[in-house]
C-alpha cells in the first residue's frame, strides 16, 4: 500500500464542529441587579439579547457548595426545582421587566465556558458560550458578552471546618433573601467588615440568632454605623481571635472555642471574610485578569466585546485592602490549624500534606518522598498552585476548588514568604460548573465530527508494529486500522 | 563517561527520563526547562504505557513495573488494559489486534460483554465485547514526571527551571555550552528533548528536524468507584481510571498549530469536550451521571511518519536529538534508557533503533506539512 498524500489531513478538527444553536447579539451571564440592567440596556438598543442565570442550581450541586459555600444548610424547599424557580421571581421583579423589554431568560441555565478562536486555538467557526441546563448542553454565539457572574464566598479552613454548618456568607444571603431556606438558627460570623456586618444584620432581620461575630484583627474593620446596630444589638464582637476548635456531632458544627479559650454554642459558623469575583469564566477563556486588593482580588482586566459589570468586575473600592485582610486570616488559621486539618475537603487533603507536597493517602510515602516539602520544591522555583494541586490534589475535586483554591494560594503565598499576588492563579478550566457526561456530550454532533474522529492522529505508519514493517502485516494492519488521511 | 557533563534541553518526561538514566550512570546532569517539569504534553496525557508498535515496547514493559522502585517515589503505575469494542467495525478491528498479540507471544484475552463488565463495571451490556491486554498499563503522568525529576535530583542532578534554552556555542564539531537568558552552562554532550521547540533549537546547529505541532485534548470527571480493571480504552477514546477514581480521557480531532521557540502561546480547550464526553458516555454507559470537572489540552509534536527520533548526530557529534512524536509518556522509562546508551556509548544497547534515525528524513519534500495537510488554520 503506497502512501499518496491528498494535502488534508482527514483527522484535523478543520471543518468539524458544529455551528452554534441560536446567535444573540448580545449574551448576559448572571441575572443578578447588574447582569438585569446590561440586558435590558442592550434590548433597548435594538440587539437581540439571551439573559442566563445558572440560579436556582440544583439541589445536588448546592450539596456540593455549587455556585456558593451553603455548608449543607438548605431545607428540603431547595430540592423542589419548580418553588425555587418561583423564589427568584418573586425576589427580582426586574426579570419581569427584562422579559417585557424583549430579552430572553433562561433560568436554571449555566455558562460553563465562552469559547472564542486566539492563541492555539483557530478552529472555531465563530465565538460560542457553552451552555446547559438540567437536560442538555448547547452552544450559542454571540457578538458581544456581558459578565454578571457575581462573587463568590471565600472559605478558609480551621479544625472541623469540613462539617455540615460551615458556610459562606454569601451563600447564607441567598438561602435567607431570595429562597427562605436556611436551616440554621445560632450563627457565629467570621469577620467585623461590612460583608460580615450585614450578613449578622441580615440575620438577625430573619429572626436568627447571632451568637457572636468574631475578628482576628484587635479593631472592627468595617463601616461605623453597621458595626453601631450590630453592638447596640448586643452582639458581642471577639478582637483578635480565630477558631481554634469546634465539635459537632451528627447535623454539623455544635460549638466553636475561640484561640482566647472562650467556647460559643451554634449551630452554623458564616466565614464572612471575604467575596471572590466570580472570574471563572473569564480565566478558563484566557482572558485578561488583574489583581486588584481593593476590589476583592483577581478581576477581569477587560477587553473588546466581553464586559463584566457587578461583583464580578470587583467589589466597590471602599479603599478596604481586601487582600491583606484575608491574609491576615489566613496566618491565624496557620498557627492555629493542627496539621491534620483538612484544607482540601473534596479530596482530604491535610495542611500537613499541603505543606509538604505529599500525595493522597491512597499511594505509598517511600522516604524519599517524605523528605520533599513545600520548601524543597521552592529551591526549584517559585510555588505554582496548578503544580502544587497536581501533587497533592487540593483543589482538584468536584467542588472544582471552590472552597479551597484561595485560601491555598495565599497559605503558599505565606510559606513561600512571598506577596499574594507573586504566586499565580492556579488556573479554571472549563467546564466551570460540574457537569455529567450526559449532559455535556453533543448528542447530536455533525457526521464531520465523527468522520474525523481518530482515537489519536490517524498517521497510519505511527502505530505499525516494528516487527511488521516490511511484511505482509503491514498493509493488513493499515487496511485494518487506519481510514482516510491516505489514499 | 563518568564524572562529564551532559546538558539536557528540555524537562519533559522524555528529557527528565534520560537525565535521570544518565545520572545513574554517574553523569553530572543539568536539565534546562522553559517553565516547569513536565508542563507541557508530558503532564497533559492519558497516562498510557501499553506500545507494542515501538522498538522500545519490551523495555517499557521490563521497566515499568519497577518504575516506583527504582525512581523512588509513585508513579501510580497499573498494570493491564482492555479495548471495548461500541461498534461491529471497532470489534472486528480489535480481534485483528488481539490475533496480532497472539501471534507475538503478548498475552491478551478475548473478553465477551458479561466478562467486560466484570472487568468494567461501569461498562454497559451494549458492548461487542472487549480485548484484555495482559501486559502494558497506565501511570500518573503529572506524578512520574515530577518522580523523575525527583530521583533525577536525588542522584545528584541539577534541574533549572524557569530558563528557556537560547542557543549553543560550539568549537571542533561539538556543542560546547549551552546558553539560556541567564547563564551559559559548559558541556561535554547535549540532549535535546524540547518537544515541539526541536526544530528551531536544531535549525541552531543547521540540523532540520522535521516536526508539526498540534493541539489535542482531554477532559475528567469526578471519582467513580475503583474499577478492577482501570485501563480501559476503546470506542476510539484513550484513557484510565485514576487511582482516585477519576475517568480521565482523551482522543479525537487535532488542531495543527505553529510554536515558536518559546513554546505554545496557550493551550486552550474547546468544545470537543462534549465530543469526548459523548463517546466516553457510550463505552461507560454507567458513569454517564459523572461530572465532567475539567477539560484542558496540550501540544504535541509528530515526524512525517508518526515514530520517534532518537538520533546521535554526526555533527555535532556530541548531540542527542529525541522527540516521541506524539506518544512520549509511556515509552518514557525505554526512550531515556536508549538516549542514555547513546549519549555514554553511542549506541542503544537494548534494541535496534536504525529506525528512529533522523536521516530516514534524507531527502524529505520541503512541504511535506502542506502535503499531509498539517498547517495551521489559516
Amino acid at each position: 500500500m503506497d502512501l499518496n498524500f491528498t494535502g488534508t489531513d482527514v483527522c484535523a478538527v478543520n471543518g468539524t464542529r458544529s455551528a452554534p444553536e441560536a446567535k444573540y447579539d448580545l449574551v448576559v451571564i448572571g441575572a443578578g441587579p447588574s447582569g438585569i440592567a446590561a440586558a435590558i440596556e442592550g434590548a433597548a438598543s435594538g440587539a437581540s439579547v439571551l439573559l442566563v442565570d445558572e440560579n436556582p442550581v440544583s439541589g445536588g450541586l448546592m450539596g456540593n457548595d455549587t455556585p456558593l459555600y451553603f455548608g449543607g444548610r438548605m431545607t428540603a424547599a431547595t430540592q423542589n426545582a419548580d418553588r425555587m424557580l418561583e423564589a427568584i421571581f418573586m425576589s427580582m421583579p426586574d426579570l419581569e421587566k427584562a422579559m417585557e423589554a424583549g430579552v430572553e431568560l433562561l433560568l436554571g441555565t449555566t455558562a460553563w465556558g465562552v469559547y472564542r478562536n486566539g492563541p492555539g486555538v483557530q478552529s472555531l467557526p465563530e465565538q460560542v458560550v457553552g451552555l446547559a441546563d438540567a437536560e442538555r448542553s448547547w452552544l450559542v454565539g454571540f457578538d458581544r458578552i456581558v459578565l454578571a457572574t457575581g462573587a463568590r464566598d471565600l472559605a478558609i479552613a480551621f479544625p472541623g471546618w469540613n462539617q455540615p454548618g460551615v458556610m459562606g456568607a454569601a451563600a447564607l444571603q441567598m438561602l435567607l433573601s431570595r429562597y427562605g431556606a436556611f436551616s440554621g438558627r445560632r450563627i457565629v460570623v467570621l469577620g467585623s467588615h461590612d460583608l460580615a456586618l450585614e450578613t449578622a444584620l441580615l440575620a438577625l432581620e430573619h429572626g436568627l440568632d447571632v451568637a457572636a461575630l468574631v475578628e482576628v484583627r484587635d479593631t472592627p474593620q468595617g463601616d461605623a454605623a453597621l458595626l453601631e446596630k450590630i453592638t447596640s444589638a448586643g452582639i458581642a464582637i471577639f478582637y483578635g481571635q480565630s477558631i481554634a476548635a469546634s465539635k459537632g456531632g451528627l447535623d454539623g458544627i455544635e460549638s466553636i472555642t475561640l484561640t482566647d479559650g472562650t467556647q460559643i454554642a451554634c449551630d452554623t459558623v458564616c466565614v464572612a471574610i471575604g467575596l471572590i469575583p466570580s472570574i471563572e469564566l473569564v480565566d478558563a477563556m484566557h482572558g485578561p485578569r488583574a489583581l486588584n486588593a481593593a476590589r476583592g482580588g483577581y478581576i477581569p482586566a477587560g477587553e473588546p466585546n466581553v464586559t463584566a459589570v457587578g461583583l464580578c468586575a470587583g467589589l466597590p473600592d471602599t479603599g478596604f485592602d481586601h487582600v491583606a485582610y484575608r491574609m491576615d486570616w489566613v496566618r491565624a488559621a496557620l498557627r492555629v490549624n493542627a496539621p491534620d486539618t483538612i484544607i482540601c475537603q473534596c479530596e482530604d487533603v491535610t495542611l500537613a500534606d499541603l505543606i509538604g507536597i505529599q500525595p493522597p493517602n491512597y499511594l505509598p510515602r517511600p522516604a524519599t518522598l517524605q523528605a520533599r516539602s513545600l520548601d524543597t520544591l521552592l529551591n526549584d522555583g517559585p510555588a505554582n498552585p496548578d503544580q502544587i494541586k497536581r501533587l497533592t490534589r487540593s483543589g482538584m475535586g468536584v467542588c472544582q476548588g471552590r472552597r479551597c483554591r484561595d485560601q491555598v494560594a495565599m497559605m503558599l503565598a505565606i510559606e513561600s514568604n512571598k506577596p499574594f499576588g507573586t504566586i499565580p492563579l492556579a488556573t479554571h478550566r472549563a467546564p466551570v460548573r460540574p457537569l455529567p457526561l450526559k449532559i455535556l456530550a453533543e448528542w447530536d454532533e455533525p457526521a464531520a465530527m465523527d468522520a474525523a474522529w481518530d482515537v489519536w492522529f490517524g498517521i497510519p505508519t505511527q502505530w505499525v508494529p516494528v516487527e511488521d514493517i516490511g511484511t505482509e502485516y503491514q498493509d493488513a494492519h493499515r487496511e485494518m486500522l487506519y481510514t482516510g488521511m491516505y489514499t | 563517561m563518568s564524572g562529564s557533563e551532559v546538558v539536557i534541553v528540555g524537562g519533559g518526561v522524555t528529557g527528565l527520563s534520560a537525565g535521570w538514566w544518565l545520572a545513574r550512570s554517574g553523569v553530572k546532569v543539568t536539565v534546562l526547562e522553559k517553565f516547569i517539569v513536565g508542563w507541557e504534553a508530558s503532564g497533559r496525557n492519558g497516562g498510557g504505557a501499553s506500545h507494542y508498535s515501538s522498538p522500545l515496547f519490551d523495555e517499557e514493559q521490563r521497566l515499568w513495573p519497577q518504575m516506583d522502585e527504582l525512581l523512588g517515589y509513585p508513579t501510580e503505575h497499573q498494570k493491564g488494559r482492555i479495548l471495548i469494542a461500541m461498534t461491529e467495525r471497532q470489534w472486528d478491528q480489535y480481534r485483528f489486534i488481539a490475533e496480532r498479540h497472539t501471534r507475538l507471544n503478548h498475552p491478551v484475552e478475548v473478553l465477551d460483554v458479561k466478562q467486560v463488565q466484570e472487568a468494567v463495571p461501569l461498562a454497559g451490556d451494549n458492548s461487542f465485547g472487549g480485548v484484555h491486554y495482559k501486559f502494558g498499563g497506565h501511570a500518573n503522568p503529572q506524578r512520574t514526571v515530577q518522580a523523575y525529576a525527583w530521583a533525577l535530583q536525588d542522584l545528584g542532578g541539577t534541574i533549572i527551571q524557569h530558563s528557556p534554552v537560547t542557543g549553543f556555542e560550539t568549537a571542533g564539531g561539538k556543542v560546547t555550552s549551552v546558553k539560556t537568558a541567564n547563564a551559559t552552562y559548559g558541556c561535554d554532550a547535549v540532549v535535546v528533548a524540547a518537544g515541539p521547540q526541536i526544530p528551531q533549537l536544531m535549525a541552531q546547529l543547521g540540523v532540520d528536524v522535521p516536526l508539526a505541532a498540534a493541539r489535542a485534548e482531554m477532559i475528567i470527571t469526578e471519582p467513580a468507584p475503583m474499577m478492577p480493571l482501570g485501563g480501559v480504552d476503546g470506542h476510539k477514546i484513550y484513557g484510565r481510571q485514576t487511582l482516585r477514581g477519576n475517568l480521565a480521557y482523551g482522543g479525537g480531532p487535532h488542531e495543527w498549530l505553529d510554536v515558536d521557540a518559546t513554546g505554545p502561546a496557550a493551550r486552550p480547550s474547546t468544545p470537543l469536550a462534549r465530543n469526548l464526553a459523548k463517546r466516553l458516555a457510550e463505552l461507560l454507559p454507567k458513569a454517564a451521571h459523572l461530572n465532567v470537572i475539567r477539560s484542558w489540552a496540550g501540544v504535541i509534536e509528530n515526524s512525517p511518519d508518526g515514530r520517534p527520533i532518537i538520533d546521535r548526530l554526526t555533527s555535532p557529534d556530541n548531540v542527542v536529538v529525541a522527540s516521541m512524536s506524539s506518544v512520549g509518556f509511556g515509552l518514557s522509562p525505554a526512550s531515556g534508557h536508549a538516549i542514555r546508551d547513546l549519549v555514554i556509548d553511542g549506541a542503544c544497547s537494548f534494541t535496534n533503533i536504525d529506525l528512529l534515525k533522523l536521516s530516514r528524513f534524507d531527502g524529505l519534500e520541503k512541504d511535506w506539512r502542506e502535503k499531509r495537510g498539517w498547517m495551521p488554520i489559516a
